[in-house]
């Protein structure tokens, strides 16, 4: 039965993502191309800026979310579920949304920054804070603080001593997730960061598809996979330092002293306004091309004519169509290849280990890596699948395959392994045992990893940038494009646009289970 | 001497402690005993600080401690289910108070040394706090409560969840640290032996049912 159900995805890993980083991996194999890319000017800047940026918005990242993951895994308050989800939406935003959030609410001179970059990933991050950190957080017994503050610890001697060292575990891992994200950030970086802050994604796509230096590209891709490879390593190791388990409970509480009553209102208010200033600032410039209140962006948003015989070259209104025919797509080959793994690696039980490994192995690479894979691979006959329109899907099922795996395989791995057998015992068929027991568990979740695949593929942009075709441009692509036109029509429009790609994305991500997710992307 | 006056403590609108009043003298270990729910946990908390009272105070050596910082208060508690801190072994749970009062290194070595000797858990210093029996765990509480020399101790149902015969030795040996060390002590306990093998005086909080 294994065989039969790891068929599939087994086959789809290996021709969709091991073959094109194969071929990325032989194209670096020539000596010339490594070390003209290497020794190319700029390049050392690049490498210096996205450890940087990466390392800053880490550090930004925890020292930020400190505040509201204490507030939220300790404190009872009205309206604490509501925050919980607002601060987690964020993470789960296409990039290029963030990206447009951000070019709306900052002010014109910090456009192009650093500055722009690691605020925006702050706000992108600060739900692994929340979510991990604050889980650990909320554990920690009320009891064991209060025996150290008997035993003569003050606040800070509690922090320092007692609540950061149960911590630690969750801190890396909270810190290594923000850094792999941030230093593969893509959509942001290139929105926000200008032509002076690039990063090695940025520079990737950049030779790919502006210079047309493939082999430079490949070079800087497989750099890029052997450094996330070292940083997961590295942090594995740290990990594996065992959490301590607590018994668990309720530690929250309400406010109490009278400093309490005033301080966490004020961390909940300052997080709720810096979580909604951009996405308010967005929908705000979306009604003001210009200096006047107005509502030209969102009526020519179904034309890509401003003015009779004036072209814009992009259709916002057709990228929606083309943007939900991809997340269709996308959602149901996520949702059976996804499913049809997880079943295997449920029915496999300590041997699923490998294909769980090999299906999160697309997570770990960088979207524009995969993209840039697939261009170069399927480009000769018998598989010059270039042109085809489903090769983008296909590329967005690539990276949501992994999140649907994981809200599917921890469901089948809590059911005991004797529930099949009384079920067999009570006059089931083994292959009756099987659906009755495992498969029929796993509808719920994978709904709402179908959900969330649909959810990535809307919002997905690095891998986009190298499959689009002209004319079949998706949300993100066109919002791009627009961004990058003059004149504040277009630029309206693209706010417009992005109001409408949050909106679709963010009602998904209510439908579907939010916990689930980011436990997900966190393992 | 520690003086507990017309404490009233409510969680919404039930009142838990009325207008409670008691004091321990010096050295004296006093026990307060009665049904679960009576409030005894609440009394604790309050007097270590904890719990902020809705009227009445505490008064310890004649100076009102009632809205001191609980780590200013030199007031040890004893949990009833220990809270020893997982990421540390033995020594540094007993070492926590003195190095948390700035004690050196030395200082925090010798202290740890002798209160493991009082409590007879010679050479468990490198034990990890998640590998101890149930008794062992109970000692170093007590141990870890007693390092930075607590004006009052104060012990909350300190050998509830233990064997019969586990709990009569150990009730004899708390009571010989508890007088070997002068500690002044305040014990609360469902338990009629227990309060009795323990303490010097009894007073019982709600019906006693005894």
């Amino acid at each position: 039965m294994v065989p039969a159900l790891a068929a599939l995805p087994l086959a789809g890993l290996l021709l969709f993502y091991a073959w094109p980083l194969g071929t990325l991996l032989a194209r670096v194999l020539r000596p010339a191309s490594v070390s003209d890319v290497l020794g190319s000017p700029g390049l050392g800047r690049v490498l210096w800026f996205t450890a940087w940026q990466a390392l800053v918005s880490t550090a930004a990242t925890l020292a930020i979310g400190f505040a509201p993951a204490y507030v939220l895994a300790r404190y009872r308050f009205p309206g604490r579920r509501l925050t919980l989800a607002i601060v987690t939406v964020p993470f789960m935003l296409p990039t290029v949304v963030v990206g447009a959030a951000f070019l709306a609410l900052l002010p014109d001179r910090l456009h192009d920054t650093a500055f722009a970059v690691v605020i925006a990933h702050v706000f992108f991050n600060v739900a692994v804070m929340v979510r991990l950190v604050g889980a650990m957080w909320a554990v920690i017994p009320t009891d064991l603080t209060a025996a150290a503050r008997t035993l003569g610890a003050s606040p800070v001697q509690v922090l320092r001593h007692v609540v950061l060292p149960l911590m630690r575990p969750a801190l890396w891992a909270a810190a290594s997730v923000v850094f792999l994200f941030t230093f593969t950030s893509f959509g942001v970086v290139k929105l926000l960061g200008g032509p002076a802050n690039t990063t090695l994604e940025v520079e990737i796509a950049r030779r790919a598809t502006t210079l047309g230096d493939i082999d430079g590209a490949a070079v800087l891709s497989v750099l890029q996979v052997v450094v996330l490879g070292a940083v997961v390593w590295w942090s594995a190791r740290w990990q594996r330092r065992a959490a301590t388990a607590f018994a668990g409970g309720r530690t929250q509480r309400r406010a109490r002293s009278r400093s309490e009553r005033r301080w966490v209102p004020a961390v909940v208010v300052f997080t709720l306004a810096a979580m909604l200033a951009p996405i308010g600032a967005m929908v705000a410039r979306s009604f003001r091309p210009g200096d006047r209140w107005s509502l030209t962006a969102w009526r020519t948003l179904g034309a890509d004519e401003i003015r009779p015989g004036i072209s814009l070259g992009v259709d916002p209104l057709a990228s929606l169509l083309v943007s939900l025919r991809y997340a269709m797509v996308a959602m149901v080959i996520s949702a059976v290849v996804g499913g049809l793994a997880a079943l295997a690696i449920g029915a496999a039980r300590r041997h699923g280990r490998l294909l769980d490994v090999g299906l999160m192995l697309p997570l770990g690479t960088s979207a524009v890596t995969i993209g840039l894979g697939m261009l170069i691979t399927f480009d000769t006959d018998p598989v010059d699948w270039r042109a085809e329109w489903w090769l983008v899907p296909l590329g967005h099922a690539l990276v949501a395959i992994p999140f649907v795996v994981r809200s599917v395989v921890p469901v089948l791995r809590a059911i005991p392994a004797d529930q099949r057998a009384a079920a067999t015992t009570l006059g089931a068929s083994p292959l009756r045992a099987w659906y009755e027991v495992e498969v029929r568990r796993t509808w719920r979740p994978l709904a709402a990893g179908a959900g969330f695949a649909a959810a990535i593929s809307l919002g997905e942009f690095g891998a986009t940038t190298f499959l689009t075709r002209a004319g079949r441009d998706s949300m993100p692509i066109a919002i791009d494009h627009l961004l990058g036109r003059t004149g504040d029509v277009p630029r309206a429009q693209a706010f417009a646009l992005a109001v409408v790609l949050f909106a679709l994305t963010s009602a998904i991500i209510a439908v579907a289970d939010r916990e689930e997710v980011l436990d997900a992307r966190g393992s | 001497m520690l003086e507990v006056r017309d404490l009233t403590v409510r969680f919404a609108d039930r009142v838990v402690l009325d207008s409670l009043s008691l004091s321990v003298a010096t050295s004296e270990v006093l026990a307060v005993r009665g049904p679960s729910g009576v409030g005894k946990s609440t009394l604790l908390r309050v007097v270590a600080g904890l719990l902020p009272p809705d009227s009445g105070g505490v008064w310890l050596d004649g100076i009102d401690i009632t809205h001191l910082a609980p780590h200013r208060r030199r007031i040890g508690l004893m949990f009833q289910d220990e809270q020893l801190f997982p990421h540390l072994d033995v020594a540094a749970n007993v070492g926590f108070g003195p190095r948390m009062a700035g004690a050196s290194r030395a200082e925090v070595a010798t202290r740890t040394a002798e209160l493991l000797t009082v409590v007879g858990l010679e050479g468990f210093g490198s034990r990890r706090v998640t590998t101890l029996s149930g008794g062992e765990a109970k000692r170093v509480a007590l141990a870890r409560a007693l390092a930075p020399r607590p004006a009052v101790l104060l012990m909350d149902e300190p050998l509830t969840g233990l064997d019969r015969e586990l709990h009569d030795r150990l009730a004899t040996e708390l009571a010989a640290v508890l007088r070997s060390t002068g500690t002044t002590a305040l014990l609360v306990t469902h338990d009629h032996d227990e309060a009795a093998m323990m303490a010097d005086r009894t007073v019982v909080l709600g019906d006693d049912d005894v």
